[in-house]
């Protein structure tokens, strides 16, 4: 059989946009759209899984050119080991998020019609493949494009919501800012190809080749990394994130956060690593900065979060900065000549951005899960789902563990990796880098340690306790395809944490293309049990073992324990002898948080009131209390507000010119008329 | 196929399962001299533990699997690490399969359990329990993690058994970075193991408890298993501070190696014992957020010791 990956992946792609057509055909049979849209879309990503899979174990690079684009300027087509490995990525959760909507749309249905949702969520997979496709400039900003845009309609899909308006604006705005900054940084890379002078050094083969200046390299590096750092939500470009990602329907929050974030951690790789392939260490220095505090300020946010959905999108913002520690660390070690430390720091950074698309993806389901339940996103108002949602809630806890980073799920592995990587850095020959990197890795262990605290409010406050809620909604549990899209990715979670090994072997080829070096014949040198990144001394970790041993201390216990039949009594809750425990003395998700808040207080706005409503008694003895509490980004009134404020006033300065008057607007013709033919003559 | 290294790691996982109360039974007797109380005897916590064992559960009404489920998991974890430090032997199985970060990470499954647990039945107690919990953790899992950095920063290596040998080795030079460390470790594990300053393990004063507040809804074989991994948690941290900054006497393969090292074992167990008394007797419990002070300076502490150990060593 004689099928390259690449057409497997183009493949994908044409399925995807054939169904967003026929979906418009469908419109009137919204079951049937449903149905058959989505599982074309769970095939084609299936596909692209496939293709990105083979393509990263066969370790070749297929390329493709399309006589479609602008004349004598064609669409190339390139799918090499980072491709295959990002497309694996964004296939699998699309793939597990397609088959989860087959059950979560067709609840939408009842309230509203969902054809735009459909055509949308199609034309979004089609652009997020063919950014991962695209081997030149102008293909790629065409997908990429196109994947903003559709996702753009996805945010707004329930518009009704001023507040949902106004998020899909504030990304739109911030999308393009960044979709200008990438278009630049090509135009520069493609200009210096051939000197300015033709349109030939667009395509990424010509980039790849040029030697750039230090200047120029420089130049297109930080407009490119401005770009992608805006789509990639990090800090401080970060705040479209938490606005946009909960307001759109669950699964198409699941797939922004999980994997639309993922094409950002591509471009920026692919334009270091792949096309400039030559830097100074200060741009990883940069990166690892960005990412340090991406990661912390990110879990502090996602800590002070009620809503859910809002919670998990700050949570992704400390994700991604988690991932750009590995790969600005993998940058340093480049520039410094180490490719072994730099092959490890960039399998770390990698495999966190695949793990973070399984758990985040696995949460944001849940979260959809939640939601289509009980209607509510607000932690304060929900509680004891864990008896009437048993499953979401046990697919919910799986991608808890993980994100908190703890064995033997999968988001330890890449942690550990990346503390390795930190420990490394003493072999750099500078001796200032040598004692500030270590510090980043105490910063990554606040992360983690935060994010564990993170995810127990989340979990806890949502599942466990009692309803906090005026009164008990009905509520059942989800159907199966959505059942079947979280279990798909909790298995993967587990896998991925379990069998490292296994991964990294597999995923060696992109390391060893990008940076010249490959970890696997270390890693996995004492068998597929044990990971040993750099050498069996230096530090090694078995999943299988923490899984194993733990499970078996967990069996003998519970055996041995009720080998005698001991009997367990259900009383009601223990109130300490005095009145009837309410469900109103709880601890909340703001009660929860309230320590870290005011230790970490500083980070953020912080406005607190307490008003006591006097009774007609006696003052001591207030009647009702009013609490109110608003916690803010400190970086909107820092940075933003000053720029929306600065447009507004531009806005009105021009608008003073528009009077409304056709003679006026003559007069301003012919003035810029007589004025043109004077400068021009 | 060597059977000794096995051997050897059984034998270790059932020594701690064993002298486990035992080592908590000597504390609860140096504090008893020292505050003039008469002592219950070594063996207590052993009659505690059985009868604990012995008695029916109570589960509120409405606890979930978590709240049944975590008493195991806690117990399963605290079992693997006391598998993982080197403390017969420097030749483990087990301790090939996780180095220092994943014992750090163990001991968080542990509380990540334990902090779910506790907002399980829905009351004020245990949710404020686990609020404090993971406030403290996410305070001392960085220090501790910097701590355990420089020691390995300076033996090159995360592995518990490398750290050892590397220790041992080089145990006559006076290491200012281990110092250091090893004083960020102490200030850690006060707080890890809910120790006096930080938290009281005797105490069930609404306001002031904080470990104990999560476990006040258990009872019967639960509580027994918390109670037991507990008190393994706090000698295997005693073990893992005598082990990493004081390793003499840790054997490398023969039986008469591995009888010895037990015996130092236990003379520094005890010794570990005397020392967190004092501190204990010494200290009164600190206010929630003056704890931030506490392990602030337990992190400053562990960076110093990183920084000494680049511009010194």
């Amino acid at each position: 059989m004689n099928i390259a990956p690449i057409e497997l992946a183009g493949a994908a792609v044409i399925l995807l946009l054939g169904s967003a057509v026929l979906a418009m055909f469908l419109s009137r049979f919204q079951h049937l759209l449903v149905a058959v849209s989505f599982s074309l879309a769970s095939v084609a990503s299936l596909v692209a899984l496939v293709a990105g899979a083979w393509t990263v174990s066969s370790n070749i690079a297929n390329q493709a050119v399309m006589a479609i684009g602008l004349p004598d300027l064609p669409f190339h087509l390139r799918l090499d080991p980072l491709a295959g490995f990002f497309l694996t990525i964004v296939g699998g959760l699309s793939f597990f998020v397609s088959i989860y909507s087959l059950g979560y749309v067709k609840g939408i249905i009842a309230q509203r019609p969902v054809t735009r949702l459909v055509v949308f969520y199609a034309l979004f997979l089609a652009g997020m493949f063919m950014v991962i496709l695209a081997d030149d400039a102008l293909f790629f900003l065409v997908a990429w494009e196109v994947m903003a845009a559709a996702s753009y309609f996805l945010v707004l899909f329930e518009d009704e919501h001023l507040e949902n308006r106004r998020a899909a604006f504030l990304y739109m705005v911030v999308a393009h800012v960044g979709a200008i900054a990438i278009l630049l940084s090509f135009g520069v890379m493609a200009g210096l190809v051939t000197g300015f002078e033709g349109f030939h050094g667009y395509t990424f083969d010509a980039m790849r080749q040029a030697e750039y200046t230090p200047a120029w390299a420089t130049a297109a590096f930080l407009l490119s990394f401005f770009g992608f750092a805006a789509k990639a939500g990090v800090i401080p470009l970060h705040v479209w994130l938490p606005e946009a990602h909960p307001v759109a329907p669950s699964n198409v929050s699941a797939l922004m956060s999980g994997v639309m974030l993922k094409t950002a951690i591509y471009g920026i790789v692919r334009v270091t690593f792949d096309l400039i392939h030559v830097f100074p260490w200060w741009w990883g220095a940069l990166v690892l900065m960005l990412g340090l505090i991406s990661a912390v300020l990110g879990v502090l946010f996602a800590l002070m979060q009620n809503d859910l959905k809002r919670l998990l999108a700050y949570s992704s913002v400390e994700n991604i900065g988690i991932v750009l520690i590995g790969i600005g660390l993998a940058m340093i070690f480049t520039s410094f000549q180490l490719p072994l430390l730099a092959a490890l720091a960039l399998t770390a950074g990698l495999y966190h951005a695949l793990n973070h698309a399984m758990f985040k993806g696995l949460l944001f389901m849940g979260a959809g899960g939640v939601l289509h339940a009980a209607h509510e996103r607000n932690m304060e108002k929900m509680g004891g789902l864990i008896h009437m949602l048993p499953w979401t809630s046990g697919l919910f806890l799986v991608g808890c563990v993980s994100i908190s980073g703890l064995p033997p799920f999968n988001g330890f592995v890449s942690e550990w990796l990346t503390f390795q990587a930190f420990l490394l850095s003493p072999s750099l020959p500078s001796p200032l880098m040598k004692l500030l990197i270590p510090m980043g890795a105490a910063l990554l262990a606040l992360t983690a340690a935060l994010s564990a605290a993170c995810f127990v409010k989340a979990f806890g406050v949502t599942f466990l306790g009692q309803w906090r809620g005026q009164h008990a909604p009905q509520i059942h549990e989800v159907n199966w395809p959505m059942k079947l899209g979280m279990i798909m990715a909790a298995v993967c979670c587990l896998f991925l944490g379990i069998l490292p090994t296994l991964v990294i072997d597999w995923m060696d080829s992109v390391p060893e293309h990008l940076v010249g070096s490959k970890i696997s014949t270390t890693a996995g040198a004492f068998g597929w049990m044990w990971l040993t990144p750099v050498a069996r001394e230096r530090a090694s970790y078995s999943g299988p073992m923490v899984f194993f041993v733990i499970l078996a201390v967990i069996v003998i216990a519970y055996l041995i324990l009720h080998v005698k039949k001991g009997s367990i009594k259900r009383v009601p809750l223990w109130d300490c002898g005095f009145e009837k425990v309410t469900q109103r003395m709880q601890y909340t998700s703001t009660s929860f948080a309230m320590p870290l808040r005011r230790i970490f207080g500083f980070f953020f706005s912080i406005r607190e009131r307490v008003k006591l409503d006097p009774q007609a008694a006696h003052r001591a003895f207030p009647g009702k209390m009013h609490y109110a509490l608003r916690i803010r980004d400190r970086f909107w009134g820092w940075i933003y507000k000053p720029l929306v404020d600065a447009s507004f006033l531009m806005s009105r300065l021009v608008g003073k010119l528009q009077q409304g008057r056709i003679q006026t607007y003559l007069i301003y013709s012919f003035v810029t008329i007589i004025f043109l033919l004077m400068v021009t003559r | 196929m060597n059977l000794y290294p096995f051997a050897a790691e059984m034998l270790q996982i059932l020594i701690i399962l064993a002298i486990a109360p035992a080592f908590v039974g000597w504390v609860r007797m140096l504090k008893c001299w020292l505050q003039g109380r008469t002592t219950a005897g070594l063996f207590q916590p052993y009659r505690d533990l059985m009868k604990l064992f012995a008695k029916d559960v109570i589960l509120a009404e409405n606890a979930s699997w978590i709240f049944r489920f975590t008493p195991y998991i806690v117990f399963g974890t605290a079992t693997l690490a006391g598998g993982i430090i080197p403390m017969l032997s420097v030749d483990l199985p087990l301790a090939a399969s996780a180095d220092a970060i994943v014992l750090v990470a163990l001991f968080a499954i542990a509380r990540f359990f334990t902090s779910l647990a506790g907002m399980d039945i829905g009351t004020a107690f245990g949710g404020m329990g686990s609020s404090r919990e993971m406030t403290i953790a996410s305070l001392a899992e960085p220090a501790m993690l910097m701590a355990i950095f420089t020691v390995s920063l300076a033996a090159g290596s995360t592995s518990l058994s490398q750290i050892v040998q590397v220790v041992f080795s080089g145990q006559s030079v006076l290491r200012p970075s281990l110092a250091f460390a090893f004083l960020a470790f102490v200030l850690v594990s006060l707080a890890e193991t809910g120790r006096i300053p930080v938290d009281n393990p005797t105490t069930h004063l609404e306001l002031t408890m904080i470990h104990e507040a999560m476990l006040l809804e258990y009872s019967g074989r639960h509580l027994a298993l918390f109670e037991w991994a507990g008190m393994m948690k706090l000698t295997l941290f005693m073990a893992l501070g005598a082990v990493l900054f004081f390793p003499w006497g840790i054997g490398t393969g023969s039986i008469i190696a591995s009888g010895l090292a037990f015996v130092f074992l236990l003379l520094k167990l005890a010794a570990a014992g005397i020392v967190l008394v004092l501190i204990e007797t010494g200290l009164a419990k600190m206010r929630l957020f003056r704890l931030t002070e506490f392990l602030g300076s337990a992190f400053l502490m562990a960076t110093l010791g990183m920084l000494s150990f680049f511009i010194l060593e």
